[in-house]
């Protein structure tokens, strides 16, 4: 496996857009390797915004939403926001039937996360 | 030649815990149901379903050991795809899981790849050892499901 990231990361005004360069978040690799990124993110931040744009995920592990949920716990513990934006179709299913659709915030599209968050 | 025609297919594999394994038996398997028409949601929910599958068997079955063997048989036809997913470990018991989706769950950031197979697919079986996963989807799913 390479060095390459898996996420491309953009900052503007105080916010961090996360976007998965990999449309498949399966390999236990990738997934430590996403939530070990985004989690010096958040370590970097005072007071962490975060958007994670799904757009170009068409698949989730179990393992995956648990890296997810890690990354709310420790975004919570700094009183930041954590968004989980363009979720659509069978992924939006996952976290419906897991009911984690409880659990996050999610938008339906960027503009929307990006509002609340401002 | 129609969906309907075509000889079931049914096979039997012993893999490696690897990526590569892994991709490979479920493109196999990806296949076999795109040549008998199965529409988009059955290939992702078994997709995700033989993911959590393998996944349990490696991790929690064989410990992250990927020089285990897994076996996986499986068949399709026209009416349903099937699937039995064997590790070599110890088992485990599913009812000693949390339900993941209690409430006071949600944030627990495992035990959740046995719900999400049986949310996915339309009958599921955990044997009592608990080494064993038998999972079957229909290729016209009811609507209650």
């Amino acid at each position: 496996m390479t060095d390459t990231s898996l996420l491309q990361i953009f900052e503007h005004d105080g916010i961090t857009n996360v976007e998965f360069v990999e449309s498949n978040i399966l390999d236990e690799m990738c997934i430590r390797r996403i939530g070990d990124e985004i989690a010096s993110v958040i370590d970097r931040k005072g007071l962490p915004k975060i958007v994670l744009n799904f757009d170009n995920v068409s698949a989730l592990s179990s393992s995956a939403l648990g890296m997810l949920i890690t990354l709310n716990t420790k975004v919570g513990d700094k009183k930041g926001s954590l968004i989980l934006a363009c979720i659509k179709g069978p992924i939006a299913d996952v976290f419906r039937i897991t009911k984690l659709d409880k659990a996050f915030t999610i938008c339906d599209s960027m503009a929307e996360a990006l509002s609340s968050l401002r | 030649m129609s969906a309907q025609n075509q000889q079931p297919e049914h096979t039997q594999h012993c893999l490696l815990g690897t990526r590569e394994d892994f991709d490979s038996i479920q493109r196999v398997i990806l296949s076999a149901m795109e040549r008998l028409d199965f529409g988009e949601d059955a290939l992702f929910a078994v997709r995700i379903s033989l993911e959590e599958g393998l996944a349990n068997a490696l991790l929690h079955g064989h410990q992250g050991d990927e020089e285990k063997e897994i076996e996986v048989n499986w068949y399709c036809d026209a009416v349903a795809v099937g699937c039995e997913i064997v590790d070599k470990g110890r088992g485990y018991d599913p009812e000693s899981i949390p339900d993941p989706t209690a409430d006071e769950n949600l944030t627990l950031p495992s035990g959740r790849g046995l719900a999400m197979i049986r949310a996915f697919m339309d009958e599921v079986t955990v044997n009592e050892q608990g080494n064993r996963v038998i999972m079957k989807r229909y290729k016209a799913r009811l609507a209650s499901s």
